[in-house]
């Protein structure tokens, strides 16, 4: 066993404080990625001890035993057991405590100690613990569970040296030892094992800890608002309001500043590489393409800027209690409240927050419908096709018809959510239920540092995303859009005499049937990158450059060629249809297999399909035709 | 991935279970240690978990009775804990949060039913 770099696994409660304390220990020497074969997050960093020694530190999922009940828990638990595949097991085990909630914790350590691996337990939250009054016979405690305790405070890095110096010296016992001081002798706990565990932890508590002499009473002052059933709907909706006026009208001028950033670049590239191919596939394809994706960090950042400060304060575990009965209507977990509002942003983060859920029956019914959700890829092909196709005017006597459109634009994106959930759960999950068991953690004040942190480390892995999945899919929308080239002498658009435009040739007559013209259906390849590019692809067929600073020209040039109907069955499809090869490509990551992303695909098409050609034969028979 | 049918068997079942009176707390005769399933407590009922017994007889929405079981002991509703509800929420007063304990946590009536907690004498008196 080499000594060098020494692994630990940081293994606690939910909202212990893991992953303060792992910021405390490694500070900014940290990477996040994904373990071998299952989506979960891995956080890995380096800790250098005085003595010069370097400990490889990981942040492992919050869990109350090891037996494990999610994709998470499951990380935890292997990775404990030294089980998880291409990872070598951890040297020594800390384990992180909530001062201040000691039992259930208690009982994890009885488990960890079965393992047999060196163990230190950080007993974190201590201010909070002090300020309670909370006694806590740290020597007698340590006895009885046989490892050495540290108290920590990691958000303000107090005992971070004492700890990095007990672990230190478990790795030397360790080495020096050349083996482990007890077999593994871990196996599922029996529920009679379970309250024989509970019982031995209440003795622990009995025997070394004095109950706290000034509980914590904020908590329950903060729920006695928050969880009230009517005002604490009214301030969720006002918060959820808040975060949207915030993810559209603050990410603005943002994102104007993204997209003429890349068209700068764009514009620059263009001046110095030559017309022709490379100029084109650069431009047009590699900065354009990365670019539409890009635009939406600034919603993204915003919107998961409010999902962290909201779960480090404590309140997200509050939102799916509120939320948990709606959504249970749909047959969806109270958890999956939270991924289907990033999913209005973005359906990527959306897909990326379902790990959240601890079954995977949930989770997979989230990720489904999460691109239902009216993602903001959307507005504006919506802004385009109402400006077209709706009379800008008053309704009902105080609404905006366009208005009352986008809304129920919205609304349908919702509905059709739900509905569809509902019926996956009744036809395949064939009414199973997950239960819904959730600690309330106590309320904390968010600590600005580790917010910042997390949202860093957010857009890192957007990005990279971006980078990996996204890029490959731009060149070869952008490939089948450029080639071949139009003939000498041709009149049409380019993209006319392209791949895209035969496949769009091609396909037409299947989209006649729910009204499409040849031009909307050949704007539909390109647009398979991400929804608004459907904006420009529509622009280059109908020739009108720069089509998405003249929405006004377009707009015009599309009511003069489509009727309303044809209008309104482009929305009603852009409502429904997968038009994003990105999320494909992030559900095939998540799911780690080509059968949902397959499924949810097929689904959409033939929602959006069907709902287009009633909208379509509907609107001709109203006399919109 | 056959529809969702259960057979009139299943469904006959079902429906008894619905019928059947709650046969497990017997009703303690002293007034003040009346029992009652936390799946049926009100707001501000308080007590000491008497009984966390999962019924195997009962649907549990698929999940087993045993899991259930040790899902709900993992995270600390077991014999001789107090417990106080301390919110219900908003429609059909469901899900509830109780305080455990030192915690607090959350959980669907349909999931508590399994749980007996023996009322406090003040709360019973009320
Ligand atoms: N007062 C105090 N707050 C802490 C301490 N450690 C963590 N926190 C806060 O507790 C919350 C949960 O911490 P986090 O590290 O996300 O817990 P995890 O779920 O175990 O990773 C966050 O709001 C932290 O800022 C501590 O020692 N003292
Ligand atoms: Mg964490």
């Amino acid at each position: 066993m080499s000594t060098a770099n020494a692994r630990i696994a940081l293994v606690g409660n939910p909202n212990s404080g893991k992953t303060a304390l792992f910021n405390a220990l490694t500070g900014g020497r940290q990477k996040v990625a994904n373990y071998a074969g299952v989506t979960v997050e891995k956080k890995e960093g380096m800790v250098t001890t005085p003595s010069g020694r370097t400990l490889s530190v990981i942040d492992l999922p919050g869990t109350y035993s090891l037996r494990a009940r999610s994709p998470d828990e499951e990380v935890t638990r292997d990775a404990v057991l030294g089980q998880l595949k291409g990872e070598t097991p951890p040297d020594v085990v800390v384990c992180v405590a909530d001062a201040t909630n000691l039992r259930l914790v208690l009982r994890l350590i009885l488990e960890l100690r079965q393992v047999g691996r060196p163990m230190v337990l950080a007993l974190n939250m201590f201010d909070i613990a002090q300020r309670q009054g909370l006694r806590i016979d740290l020597e007698g405690l340590s006895r009885d569970i046989g490892a050495p305790i540290v108290t920590t405070v990691a958000t303000r890095k107090r005992g971070i040296d004492d700890l990095v110096a007990q672990v230190e010296a478990k790795v030397e016992a360790l080495a020096a030892a050349g083996q482990l001081d007890a077999p593994n002798t871990w196996h599922e706990p029996s529920p009679a094992e379970i309250r024989r565990a509970h019982a031995e932890a209440q003795r622990l508590m009995k025997a070394h800890v004095r109950p706290a002499e000034r509980p914590d009473t904020m908590t329950g002052k903060i729920d006695a608002v928050l969880l009230h059933p009517v005002a604490g709907l009214a301030i969720l909706l006002a918060l959820l309001f808040v975060m949207f006026q915030a993810v559209f009208a603050w990410a603005g001028p943002l994102m104007d500043g993204i997209e003429g950033g890349i068209g700068a670049l764009g514009g620059l590239v263009a001046t110095v590489l030559p017309d022709g191919l490379l100029q084109s596939l650069i431009v047009d394809g590699l900065i354009a393409g990365v670019g539409s994706v890009l635009v939406f960090l600034p919603q993204i950042l915003i919107l998961f800027f409010f999902i962290i400060l909201l779960e480090d304060f404590g309140y997200m575990a509050r939102a799916a209690f509120l939320m948990d009965k709606i959504m249970g209507g749909a047959g969806l977990h109270g958890r999956a409240f939270i991924p289907l509002l990033s999913s209005f942003a973005c359906a990527i983060p959306g897909v990326m927050a379902t790990r959240v859920i601890d079954s995977k029956r949930d989770r997979l019914t989230t990720i489904m419908v999460a691109p239902l959700m009216t993602c903001s890829a959307r507005i504006p092909v919506y802004t385009l096709i109402i400006a077209a196709f709706i009379p800008n005017q008053t309704v009902w006597g105080f609404a905006n018809l366009q208005g009352v459109v986008m809304f129920g634009l919205y609304v349908a994106g919702i509905a059709s959510a739900l509905t569809i959930s509902f019926i996956a759960r009744r036809l395949f999950w064939r009414g199973q239920v997950e239960p819904f068991l959730m600690e309330l953690p106590t309320y904390k004040t968010p600590d600005p540092k580790s917010v910042l942190r997390n949202l860093w480390q957010r857009a890192e892995i957007f990005i990279n995303r971006a980078g990996r999945i996204i890029l490959p899919l731009m060149v070869l929308i952008w490939v089948l859009s450029t080639f071949p080239y139009p003939p000498e002498g041709a009149t049409g658009p380019a993209i006319d005499y392209s791949f895209a435009g035969r496949l769009g040739h091609l396909l037409h007559p299947l989209f006649a049937p729910i009204g499409f013209n040849w031009q909307m259906t050949v704007a539909l390849i390109p647009g398979m990158a991400a929804r608004e590019v459907a904006v420009g692809a529509l622009g280059t067929v109908y020739a009108v450059a720069n089509a998405e600073e003249q929405v006004g020209t377009l707009a015009g040039a599309l009511s003069a060629d489509w009727s309303l109907a044809m209008g309104l069955a482009f929305l009603t499809w852009y409502v429904f249809a997968p038009q994003c090869a990105p999320t494909l490509a992030v559900v095939k990551r998540e799911t780690n297999s080509w059968l949902w992303p397959t499924v949810m695909f097929v689904y959409m098409v033939t929602l959006a399909y069907l709902a287009a050609m009633a909208m379509y034969h509907g609107a001709v028979a109203l006399g919109w035709g | 991935m056959a529809p969702y049918a259960p057979s009139f068997a299943q469904a006959l079942e079902l429906l008894m279970d619905h019928l059947a009176p709650v046969t497990a707390p017997a009703v303690d005769p002293q007034p003040d240690h009346r029992e009652v399933r936390l799946s049926q407590a009100r707001l501000g009922d308080r007590g000491v978990i008497s009984q966390v017994h999962v019924r195997p007889d009962v649907d549990h929405h698929g999940l087993s009775a045993d899991e259930l079981e040790r899902r709900l002991l993992e995270l600390g509703f077991v014999e001789g804990a107090a417990i106080e509800v301390i919110h219900e929420g908003a429609i059909g007063r469901d899900p509830i949060a109780v305080r455990l304990d030192d915690m607090r946590v959350a959980l669907r009536r349909h999931d508590a039913a399994d749980i007996v907690i023996r009322l406090d004498a003040r709360a019973a008196a009320q």
